[in-house]
This record gives structure tokens, C-alpha cells and sequence, in this order.
């Protein structure tokens, strides 16, 4: 049973919940992720761990209405429970030795997920650069923390309404082209973001990481349902990941993956059959 | 005078042609009349043949006689001083490996149902007496167990008894593990495993659920927690998957998710919000239990199933009364077969390619090894592959816990007592140190393995 002690709308679409779950406080690090249920009847899904306070003993996640469990979860109040929260899962992300200089780019919810990464740098003295994309000016959220978490920020949105007009691709493409001198970058959001900014560094040979979140149900190796292709080999997400090597993921099979479940979770109420 | 017929009393069961369109429970359990029938087709031999057979050691004739006696109360007192969990192993114990497959009687005809009466004991007791263990004298000793499958609960059990603060902690939402995740609700009802549970919390013991050691606490933390001791019956929970071309193609599944989403997480309920695919076609792989209860979940959802297995049924590492009602069920074998490839078309699964195998010399198992027949590929059309081919350990504890032994196999290391551990105050039992097994193996690992840890507690003193 965790509390959530905070909730915040960051826009129509995005979540903010602070938990009450001082051992997940204590031991989480970016790049790790928790499983949670709302209820008895709720499925458990992963979602990535936003940010940590292990003074005040709360994990913050933040996440977008997708499905009926996330439906369900955004409509969570402040000093409500949520039955089961789970972690911290997966392995945290590892920075290469000598890294010099970094390039976190963020999509839509990724974005949540891609900001502690560029703050933990950040804060470790690392140069890094934060290119996060959204479909319009009232996606963005937390514009002021990505500003602090970063030496150079660069918005991109899908419609121009705000930063710059454009992929958060083209944007990372230019800076690379300009001479930006990154030796590592992190693409966290939706899979064709991710896999096509790992087509863009490939080009470049820059070491990419991303941050894969497929189907999964316990978290702790047990289902394999998170299973992906990495360099040939199948990985586990949960517990070989969830971070590997952008240039190595077999995102056809993920994004085929991913789609499981898509006529079940068009309606929670489609979850029908004869045995009961 | 001994009931001499040569045969068990029957086991009333539900219809195959109804039963395999729900999960309700599949074997009804004996009455008392036929408990007390059968119990006295056994002839109290002065040297029992079939306890050594038993991995926990129950004392079979002694609570036999009180069943024949109708002394139901008695026959639970003798069973449950040895064994924690009766009403589970006496529904998912391979008796006929081991107990029963020792028993004089079984020397003319069949052996004495020793499993079926040990279920309705446990079963009547726990409807009639329903009397929760009382909490035993504190001993000041703090033990962890990690993993609340039948080692976790049996070793915390016994470390309850001997007063022992025991906390379990399990990974999951909901203790029991293989028990509640893996074995189906119409093989081992949920509710059954829960009414032990409580027994065990009775006892005094804490279960700490969603917490995953090796992430969410170390045992080096547990350690610096006050604990003295730390147990681990972790289970083998990691799937395997075959290597072949299209495995990864929606619609393949490890048995252990299909099987979590339907006992775990109730995904063929309506009211429940995991989701789960009603496949039309369904290939299990593999000749296990395992495989037994992943088929037959799949024909309960609907589909028309076929086992695809690689040696022939006398191999076949099921139980046979698993085999016999996944037949009767309507699941269908193929025998001498192997999957080569998955076949797909947009992503999704649409048949499965295999190779006809003969059985060649014997290999390390001592079974006939399967060779491929060449040129004998065939497909079956299917939208859906599940994969029980056995399960290893997970390796979250043994990476997260510097001194902490495994083999190749990925295996705890253990020492001749096969539950010390290469870690000082570190015990384990169960999958964990033999690889995949039986719940009663697992059971008698947990036995043992707090008898040690209670000697340890007491060198340390």
C-alpha cells in the first residue's frame, strides 16, 4: 500500500503522482522503474521512475492516460492509495566512464523520464544538452526544471506553436552538425522517436542509449512478455534493461509487441469471454 | 478387517465436457464414507513402505488408521506435525512417485490413495475445525524468508513453531508463489493456499509482499535490518524460450505469463483488468506439468489445443493423471515433434513449423534422446505458441549478494546438508538449489532448511 502524498495535472493528458515508499526512496537510481496496481482488480503495469526523494521517503512517476488502468490512475487523488508499488526495478542507467559530453532528448511523457537523466548529469558536473519534443504549447510541462537541468535547452513542438518548429531529430541533428561534440546520447519517448533518433546518431556513431517499456507483468524476469531483440539476442526488458543500445533494438518487434493487447485495451469493459 | 479391493476408491470429479469450460476445481474430494472406505485399504504395515517415500516424512499409517477410525482431528494433528501445507500437497504431490509408488498394496493392484486422503483431511479439518494455530513463545531470534512459494512457507512455518519473528518477503502482491501464479485455480483452488497462509500468519509470521530482494532491500540490508538469519526459497521463475526463428512474434508466450495473467491476475474474468488474448489455435510446447496446465487453461479460454512435444509419452515428465485429464479434456498430443520455427504474417503468429523426431540412445537424463527426422517438417496452423520448457533461477538475489555461490546452471550452491549456502547465515531450498522441481520437494527443502538455521541460531549464541 503506498499514499500518494502529491498529485499534479501537468497538462490534459500528463499525470504527476508523489508515493509514499521510503524503500523505493532509498534505493532507486535514473533509469529504473516501478510496477504498480491500482486495486484487486487492476493490472500491474511499469512505469519509470521520475524522480526520488529519500529524505522525504516518496518516488514520483509521471505518466500519460493511455488505457483504462491509466485512465483510472489520473483520477487518484492526494491521500488516496494505490495497492501495489513495486520496485525499484530493472537496472540503472549506466553512464560510459569518460563520457564528456551528453545529449538527453526527451518526446511527450519521455520527457518526465528523460529530465531526471539530465539533471543527475547535470548535477555531476557532465555538459548535457536537453532537446524535449511535444505536439503543442499546452503538452509542455515542467519547462522551468528542464532550463535548470541542462547547459542548453531546446524545445521542439509538432505544430510550432512554441520552440521550434520540428522533430526533436532535426534539432539534435543540427547541433551534432554544428559541432556540439556529444559523445552519448539518451532518447527517452515514444518507440518512432526513439528509434529514429537512433537511425540519426547512427549515422554519427554516437553512442545511444534508450529506454524501452514494453508489456510486462511481474518486472522481475519471470514472464518474458517484455522480451525484445537486442544485437540478435532476445534481453528481457525488465531485468537486462530497461536502458540499451539504441543502435542494437529491434524496434519493429517492439512497436509489433507493444500492440499485444490493442483490441483488449480499447475498452476495459472489452475484456469479455465465455468462462467465467 | 482391510477393504481388499485391488483399486482406489474413485476420485468424484467434474465432467470433462463441463469442466474444461470453467475453473472450478476438477477432483471434488472424497466424502467421509469413501475417506474412511479407502483408509482401510491399508494393511498399517509395521515397517511402511511409503514413508520414506514422503519428502516431509508424515507418519502415512498412523494417520491412515485414525481416518479409517473416523477420527478426522487426530489424522490432522499426525499430519500437520510434519507437513505445513497438507491441503496443497495432498492435491499437488506426484504421489505416485513417491509415497505411493512404495506402497504393498500397489505389489496386486493399486496402491492406497494416500494423496486423496490427505486432502480430505486437510479439507475436512479446515471445514469443520477451521481452528487457527495458536502463536508459539517468542525465542527472541529474527529470521528472514525470501520467497513465498511451498519452501518459503513450510521453512517459515517451522521457524514459527520454534518461536522464531519470522517475515516472509515475496515479490509479488500475493503470497503462495508457483502456487498462486503457476498451478490453476481448478488444479489448486486460491482459496486453499490462502487458508494455509493464514494459518502461517496466525503463527505469528509477517508477509511482506511487493518486495523484491536483490532491488527493493539486499540481504545484506535484511542483515543490517537484525536479522540472523535469511532463507531463500526463491523458486526458478525465469523461462526458457527455444531460439527459434519467430519466437518473439505476438502470440508466443512463456507458459509462466500465460499463466500469471489467468491464476494471478484473474485475466479471464471480466472484472478484471489484465488482458489476456482468446486464441482460436493454441500449440503448448513441451510434456511437462507445467505444459499440462498451460493447455488446459487454453482450452478453458476457448481454443482447440495441441501439446507438441519432442519424445514420446512414456517421457513424458507430467504427471499421468495431469496427461490423462488434459486427454479427457479435449487437449490433443503430438508425440515426437519439435517446433523448428514460428510462422507469422504481420507480426502475429500463424502456425508453427516441426520436425518429426525417433528417439535415439539414452542421454545424461537417462531418457531416449530425441533425434529429428529429416525431411518430415509439417506446420500447424495455430495463432498462438506457448512455451513450457522448464524454468531456471533468478539470478537477482545471487548478483545482489557478494558471497553467494551458484553453478552453471545458475543454481545455489549448497553444502551436504543441500541447504547451507556458500554465504555464512544464508540458507536456501526448493528451485532455487535443484533447479525446476516438485512442491513437495520444495517443501521438504523448507523443512530442512529451518531445522539448520535453528541449529545455526543456536551455535551463534
Amino acid at each position: 500500500m503506498a499514499k500518494i502524498v502529491r498529485r499534479v495535472s501537468l497538462n490534459p493528458i500528463l499525470t504527476l503522482l508523489e508515493v509514499e515508499a521510503p524503500r523505493i526512496a532509498k534505493k532507486a537510481l535514473p533509469g529504473q522503474f516501478v510496477i504498480l496496481r491500482i486495486d484487486e482488480r487492476g493490472e500491474r503495469i511499469p512505469l519509470t521512475i521520475a524522480e526520488y526523494n529519500t529524505a522525504a521517503g516518496t518516488a514520483t512517476v509521471i505518466f500519460q492516460t493511455a488505457g483504462a488502468t491509466t485512465a483510472r490512475l489520473a483520477e487518484l487523488e492526494a491521500g488516496q492509495d494505490i495497492l501495489d508499488f513495486v520496485g525499484p526495478l530493472g537496472k540503472p542507467t549506466e553512464i560510459p566512464e569518460g563520457t564528456k559530453k551528453v545529449c538527453v532528448v526527451g518526446g511527450g511523457v519521455g520527457c518526465a523520464i528523460a529530465y531526471p537523466q539530465a539533471k543527475a548529469l547535470h548535477a555531476a558536473g557532465i555538459p548535457v544538452d536537453l532537446i524535449v519534443g511535444f505536439r503543442n504549447k499546452d503538452a509542455l510541462f515542467f519547462e522551468e526544471e528542464f532550463k535548470a537541468a541542462c547547459d542548453n535547452l531546446f524545445i521542439t513542438t509538432d505544430d510550432g506553436g512554441y520552440g521550434e518548429h520540428g522533430l526533436v531529430t532535426d534539432v539534435l541533428k543540427r547541433e551534432i552538425n554544428n559541432g556540439a561534440g556529444y559523445d552519448l546520447v539518451i532518447a527517452i519517448g515514444p518507440v518512432p522517436m526513439m528509434k529514429f533518433t537512433a537511425l540519426a546518431t547512427k549515422e554519427y556513431g554516437i553512442k545511444t542509449l534508450v529506454s524501452l517499456n514494453p508489456i510486462m507483468v511481474d518486472g522481475t524476469g519471470m514472464c518474458g512478455g517484455c522480451r525484445v531483440t537486442v544485437g540478435g539476442e532476445t534481453k528481457f526488458a525488465c531485468v537486462d534493461g530497461p536502458d540499451f543500445d539504441g543502435h542494437q533494438v529491434d524496434f519493429e518487434e517492439l512497436t509489433n509487441r507493444n500492440a499485444i493487447y490493442r483490441e483488449q485495451e480499447k475498452h476495459a469493459c472489452n475484456l469479455t469471454g465465455e468462462v467465467r | 478387517m482391510a477393504n481388499m479391493s485391488p483399486n482406489k476408491h474413485p476420485m468424484p470429479s467434474q465432467d470433462p465436457a463441463v469442466r474444461n469450460r470453467n475453473f472450478d476445481e476438477v477432483a471434488l474430494g472424497y466424502t467421509a464414507e469413501m475417506a474412511m472406505e479407502e483408509a482401510k485399504r491399508c494393511l498399517g504395515c509395521p515397517r511402511p513402505a511409503c514413508v520414506p517415500g514422503c519428502p516431509v516424512g508424515i507418519d502415512i499409517p498412523g494417520f491412515v488408521l485414525k481416518v479409517a477410525e473416523g477420527d478426522f482431528a487426530a489424522a490432522y494433528e499426525i499430519i500437520s506435525s510434519a507437513n505445513a501445507l497438507p491441503a496443497i500437497s495432498g492435491r499437488v504431490c506426484p504421489q505416485e512417485s513417491q509415497c505411493e509408488k512404495t506402497c504393498i498394496r500397489g505389489l496386486k493392484g493399486e496402491s492406497v490413495g494416500i494423496g486423496r486422503l490427505e486432502r480430505f483431511v486437510a479439507d475436512w479439518y479446515q471445514e469443520n475445525i477451521h481452528r487457527l494455530p495458536e502463536k508459539p513463545a517468542c525465542n527472541g531470534r529474527k529470521v528472514a524468508v525470501v520467497g513465498s512459494g511451498p519452501a518459503g512457507l513450510t521453512c517459515a512455518s517451522e521457524l514459527a513453531k520454534a518461536g522464531c519473528a519470522v517475515t516472509v518477503f515475496e515479490a509479488f502482491h500475493t503470497p503462495g508463489g508457483v502456487l498462486v501464479y503457476g498451478i490453476p485455480e481448478f488444479r489448486l483452488p486460491k482459496s486453499v493456499v490462502a487458508d494455509e497462509v493464514e494459518k502461517l500468519k496466525a503463527l505469528g509470521v509477517t508477509i511482506e509482499t511487493d518486495s523484491v530482494v536483490g532491488r527493493t532491500v539486499s540481504v545484506d540490508e535484511l542483515f543490517s535490518e537484525g536479522y540472523e538469519a535469511v532463507f531463500i526459497g526463491t523458486g526458478a521463475g525465469l523461462p526458457m524460450f527455444m531460439g527459434i526463428p519467430g519466437e518473439n512474434l505476438a502470440g508466443v508466450y512463456s507458459a509462466n505469463e500465460y499463466l500469471t495473467r489467468i491464476n494471478l491476475m484473474k485475466a479471464y474474468l471480466d472484472e478484471y483488468d489484465t488482458p489476456i488474448r482468446r486464441h482460436k489455435t493454441v500449440a503448448v510446447v513441451g510434456g511437462g506439468n507445467v505444459a499440462m496446465d498451460a493447455a488446459r487453461c487454453a482450452k478453458r479460454l476457448g481454443a482447440d489445443v495441441h501439446v507438441v512435444y519432442r519424445r514420446s509419452e512414456k517421457e513424458m515428465p507430467a504427471r499421468a493423471e495431469e496427461i490423462e485429464h488434459a486427454k479427457e479434456e479435449g487437449v490433443e498430443f503430438h508425440l515426437l515433434c519439435n517446433p523448428v520455427q514460428v510462422l507469422g504474417e504481420n507480426g502475429q503468429v500463424t502456425g508453427v513449423e516441426c520436425i518429426k523426431m525417433e528417439l535415439g540412445d539414452p542421454d545424461a537424463s537417462g531418457r531416449r534422446r530425441p533425434v529429428p527426422v529429416e525431411g518430415s517438417e509439417f506446420t500447424l496452423t495455430v495463432d498462438a505458441l506457448i512455451m513450457a520448457l522448464g524454468t531456471s533461477p533468478n539470478p537477482l538475489i545471487r548478483s545482489t549478494t557478494p558471497g553467494l555461490e551458484a553453478n552453471r546452471k545458475g543454481c545455489l550452491v549448497v553444502a551436504d546438508d543441500e541447504v547451507t549456502t556458500t554465504r555464512e547465515g544464508v540458507f536456501a531450498g526448493g528451485d532455487a538449489v535443484t533447479g525446476a522441481a516438485t512442491v513437495i520437494l520444495a517443501m521438504g527443502a523448507g523443512k530442512k532448511a529451518a531445522a539448520a538455521m535453528l541449529e545455526y541460531l543456536k551455535q551463534k549464541e
